[in-house]
């Protein structure tokens, strides 16, 4: 067993604690040489643990030197948030100064003042802590190479929400670049606990070809923390029958809030938690200090808020994901998770939030909105139980990002195709990437990777006799720079108190509150009221990047928040819910309402089996209704209902709409679908052409193809004195999708686009899984009425209206009673 | 809608899809492609081409896809072959650039030549072409700062005040219509019967909503705004314009 260096064994000493067995694990790895991954629950000290080597090694360096070997960065800490970095700049300089150690640890993010960035280029710091964009950034920069030369180790925070995303590609591609500048540089990556760790081993491992990679990356695992204490609230013995909110369980979440010294409130979505945030503070007779967080706010009141949890003056916090990660801010001892969990590794991690003492449990409780919710707490609960945590999708490096890190190596210095390529390979999600590719994706950084050839004269890179690839000239390089990273969110709009200058009419913008995605404002009227950063505006207009609002006296907002989750129902915690609706025995642990209802589902209709799929119909009203529960979360279903639906219209069915929820979906049609051929209507193969002929005019497929041509360099969001909004870059990223379309179908980004909408907004991959699992098992009830199990999704339909052609709709819904107006009878004619 | 405008507008929608209305009494086709067409005087108005806008970016190292030109030529020559007119009028900003004719492949150029044959065909300059357009350049037709058909006056920009009888461009008009919580914006004309504004017909033009200030100076009353639909224009109130 490894032990401590005596000056780190007295430090540990004198703070009365023992170093952790992972924490001398990661000491003897590093000593090994080894790239290494540590696995462990939160509040195990993940973070001191993979600090721990670097800073033994830094101590037993003595003093820096001023400059040549040994003057540069030994080691870069990563970590997906910026808050973090921060965070972890305090605790690190805590055992810093207490040991009497002579190393120098600076941060550094998007905000970082253009000085101490400089400075940081001049005299880099023993230890960097920073984001993947920045990363991303320093490789294009001339001089990385020199920079890093002396990098010793890299540190990989909160690997587990990073690694399979794009966010994950551009990082590794990063750390390829690292990699090479630094050959001996150790790779370490700390990460929640995952179901299946050998992904993020073969993830991070450097290794190009050859055999499975995983053995390369050594696993230290944490000890597992004591099982948290997880219960369901069931607000006066009822779940309701349907809902999203949770918000009929205000009550006692306020009297939980009331015992407990400081709580979080966990909701699905950004108005969510303004909503319940509203509803807290209406029934808040004890003047509780209750705060709101999330992504919106402006930053300023988040850190504010912040910093009152941090000195234990707040007692509840409603919050959105923005507070998932391993960030202490005070001594949470109560995690309320309202609406349900829709995973377990989330769930987990929410719940780790409280109580940072590994050996005492923390404490959760679940708030189920509707009685599906109630089987999905209650199948979160077991799999937390059982140690069952979400399963990881396969993920494939995506080629937007590959792009935009072949144009950042350009800014960097000049390359040669080989040498990018055997680096590229090096690099966990480009494993498999071919040359043939490869030389595609450089066609696209240079000349936007179009049969026709005419921009040739243009490139944005471009081969020198050398034989090397370099950018053509600074300019493109400056202009790279600005638009590096690999999150492109929605445009967001600054939201700003409206004012009037004295005597002119036009509206300006003053005070911002925060920011919010464009889209939400692009669904409002001048006039209507909506909550935010928890109260009630007007919304006046858009001016430029700024949505204008003024304070309304509205007691009600007219635009309710946005329903749902923005989370699916995770495969696994479906596949568990799915099993406990199969199994009547294991009905016994629900409320007796949602076993009654489980109960009166299989007298009036069928319990369907785990594999099965159920599909009942019944007439209502003039209508005639399809009820199908794959319980593959919302986007799967919606994907299926915009296939299903064109279908149907095919078979002259006439389906007028449709609504999904993470567990069912309704379709509603003119004639009656009870004598349906099933089978063919869920054949996998209308993944095949009816898919492409939705993608075609697919919003959504219009929004990933922005995504992918933003990454990809293909279009800037910034230019050099002017800020593009959003609102601008969506129009006209919507016309080059139609004329690209039309006239290289097969073009990179095109294929890009679809492989993300495959596995992102429309979950493709997930309903290919759900047809092959019912193909001959699905059970068709033909019924005289609405079934318990149909009544969520057909409350849904009030509240919501999906059409196959809803644009077309919503402009001759709006044009109709004006050319009724104007023509008259002509309409007709 | 109120009922001069209604009475001077006179809207109709035909069995293409397009929209008749009358501009200072001459009767006037909104087509779903963007153009108008004079059926009188069989002369088809296009504005905002912004020909080889897709290079121009690419000159400054924006990939645009470079099939926005050939897209625009696709869309025009469509409404040449069908309608025959005696006279193409562009109104302006046909090409995006200084440097577009250079730049234009010369498959689409020529493309312009044989779509001229046998018929007027005329540039009216534009802030964007008149430099392209004013130069010694092979293309076909005369190029004009203003034009006058019947009781119109074919212009490029709209000027501020009561202009009866301008038709224009420039401007780039869109309107957004929010129903069920979804919003739609589409390329419109705007008109009251007295003027009107044309949308633009390039391939890669982005739009300015109607309710900008630009428009305030334009009409005196509430204009309307015809949008333009997959396969016909919508004729939308100003009030359900948001």
């Amino acid at each position: 067993m490894t032990t401590l260096p005596p000056l780190f064994a007295d430090w540990f000493a004198s703070r009365g604690w023992a170093p952790r067995r992972h924490q001398l694990e990661m000491v003897a790895a590093a000593e090994a040489g080894r790239h290494a991954l540590l696995v462990a629950p939160t509040g195990g000290g993940k973070t001191l643990a993979g600090f721990l080597p670097s800073l033994i090694e830094l101590a037993e360096r003595g003093p820096k030197p001023e400059s040549g070997p040994g003057s540069g960065i030994h080691t870069l800490y990563l970590s997906p948030l910026k808050a973090l970095t921060t965070d972890v700049e305090r605790n690190l300089m805590a055992p810093i100064r207490e040991i009497g150690l002579n190393i120098h640890v600076e941060s550094r993010t998007g905000d970082t003042k253009q000085s101490k960035r400089q400075r940081q280029r001049d005299f880099p710091p023993d230890i960097l802590l920073t984001t993947p964009e920045q990363l991303a950034l320093f490789c294009a920069w001339e001089g990385s190479r020199a920079y890093f030369a002396d990098l010793k180790c890299v540190v990989l925070d909160e690997v587990h929400a990073i690694w399979s995303g794009k966010r994950g590609d551009l990082l590794n591609l990063g750390l390829g670049r690292l990699q090479t500048f630094s050959p001996g540089m150790r790779r370490v990556a700390l990460s929640a606990t995952v179901e299946d760790p050998d992904l993020i081993r073969d993830w991070l491992s450097p290794r190009t070809g050859g055999a499975p990679s995983a053995s390369d990356v050594q696993l230290v695992l944490g000890d597992p923390g004591a099982p948290p204490v997880i219960d369901v609230l069931v607000s006066e013995g009822r779940v309701p029958w349907a809902g999203h909110t949770g918000t009929h369980a205000i009550p006692e979440v306020y009297q939980a809030i009331r015992q407990a010294g400081l709580a979080l409130i966990f909701v699905n979505t950004r108005w969510q938690s303004e909503f319940v945030f509203q509803q807290l503070w209406a029934i808040n007779e004890d003047n509780l200090p209750i705060a709101l967080h999330h992504g919106s706010l402006a930053a300023e009141q988040r850190r504010k808020v912040e910093a009152a949890m941090a000195r234990g003056d707040l007692r509840a916090v409603v919050c959105t994901s923005t507070l998932d990660l391993g960030i202490d801010w005070g001594d949470v001892d109560l995690v309320i998770q309202l609406a349900a969990p829709k995973g377990s590794s989330r769930l987990v991690q929410r719940i780790g939030r409280a109580n940072h003492r590994l050996d005492e449990p923390s404490r959760a409780l679940l708030v189920p909105a509707s009685r599906f919710e109630m089987l999905e707490c209650q199948a979160a609960r077991e799999a937390v139980a059982a140690n069952a945590f979400d399963w990881e999708p396969v993920h494939i490096g995506t080629l937007d990002t590959l792009a935009q890190h072949i144009m950042g190596a350009a800014c960097g210095e000049p390359f040669t195709l080989d040498d990018l390529y055997t680096e590229i390979i090096g690099c966990g999600p480009y494993r498999d990437l071919s040359w043939e590719r490869f030389e595609e994706v450089v066609d696209l950084v240079a000349t936007g990777g179009y049969a026709l050839r005419t921009y040739d004269r243009f490139a944005r890179i471009v081969k020198g006799h050398d034989g090397r690839w370099r950018v053509r000239n600074q300019m493109i390089a400056q202009r790279h720079r600005m638009n590096v990273g690999a999150i492109v969110t929605a445009g967001t709009l600054n939201v700003r108190v409206a004012s009037r200058r004295a005597g002119g009419k036009q509206l300006i913008g003053g005070r911002k509150v925060g920011e919010a995605e464009e889209w939400y404002f692009e669904q409002l009227t001048t006039g209507d009221t909506f909550i935010f950063a928890g109260q009630i505006w007007a919304f006046m207009g858009i001016a430029g990047m700024d949505a204008l609002v003024v304070p309304s006296k509205a007691t009600e907002p007219k635009i309710p928040s946005w329903g749902g989750s923005k989370f699916p129902l995770s495969t696994s915690l479906a596949d568990r819910v799915r099993s406990m609706v199969e199994d009547r025995d294991h009905w016994r642990v629900l409320p007796p309402d949602v076993q009654e209802w489980l109960e009166l589902q299989e007298a009036r209709s069928v319990i369907p089996g785990r594999d099965a799929m159920l599909i009942e119909t019944f007439p209502r009203g003039t209508r005639h209704f399809l009820v199908a529960y794959p319980f593959e979360g919302r986007l799967a279903h919606t994907t299926l209902c915009m296939l299903l639906t064109r279908r149907l219209d095919r078979l002259g069915v006439g389906p007028l709409g449709f609504v999904v929820t993470d567990y069912a979906l309704a379709v509603w049609s003119i004639r009656d679908m009870a004598g349906l051929d099933w089978n063919a209507l869920f054949q996998e193969d209308m993944l095949g052409d009816d898919l492409e002929a939705w993608l075609e005019e697919s919003f959504m497929m219009k929004r990933t193809f922005r995504n992918c041509a933003l990454i990809s360099g293909l279009i800037e969001r910034r230019m050099p004195g002017q800020e593009k909004t959003g609102r601008q870059v969506t129009f006209s990223t919507d016309l080059i999708y139609d004329v690209l379309r039309r006239h290289q179908p097969d073009h990179l980004l095109l294929r890009a686009a679809r492989a993300d909408a495959a596995s992102g907004l429309l979950d493709v991959q997930r309903l290919g899984q759900l047809l092959g699992r019912i193909r001959g098992r699905i059970r068709h009830a033909p019924l005289d009425k609405p079934s318990p199990f149909s009544v969520p999704a057909l409350v849904q339909i009030g509240r919501e209206r999906v059409g196959g052609d809803a644009a077309e709709m919503i402009l001759e819904d709006s044009a109709e009673a004006l050319i009724a107006e104007v023509m008259g009878e002509e309409v007709a004619a | 809608m109120n009922a001069a405008l209604r009475e001077r507008l006179v809207p109709r929608m035909a069995a293409c899809g397009s929209l008749t209305v009358r501009i200072e009494g001459e009767s006037a086709r909104l087509r779903c492609s963007g153009a108008m067409w004079l059926p009188e005087h069989g002369v088809l108005i296009a504005a905002d081409l912004h020909l080889e806008k897709g290079s121009a970016f690419a000159a400054r190292g924006q990939m645009l896809p470079p099939y926005d030109s050939r897209a625009t030529l696709d869309r025009l020559e469509a409404e040449i072959a069908l309608l025959d007119p005696r006279a193409v009028v562009l109104l302006g900003d046909s090409f995006h650039d200084a440097r577009s004719i250079a730049r234009m492949a010369a498959e689409d150029r020529a493309r312009l030549d044989v779509m001229a044959v046998g018929r007027d065909w005329i540039w009216v300059e534009g802030n964007h072409d008149r430099e392209a357009l004013l130069a010694p350049s092979p293309l076909p037709g005369v190029v004009v700062e203003t034009l006058t058909v019947g009781a119109l006056t074919l212009t490029h920009e709209p000027l501020p005040g009561p202009r009866p009888g301008e038709v224009a461009g420039h401007l780039h008009p869109c309107a957004r219509v929010v129903r069920h919580g979804r919003g739609v914006r589409r390329a419109c004309f705007v008109t009251d019967g007295r003027r009107i504004i044309l949308p633009a017909f390039g391939a890669f033009t982005g739009g300015l909503s109607v309710r900008d200030a630009a428009f305030d100076r334009m009409f005196e009353h509430p204009p309307m705004a015809a949008a333009l639909g997959r396969d016909r224009v919508h004729a939308l109130a100003w009030s359900a314009v948001g």
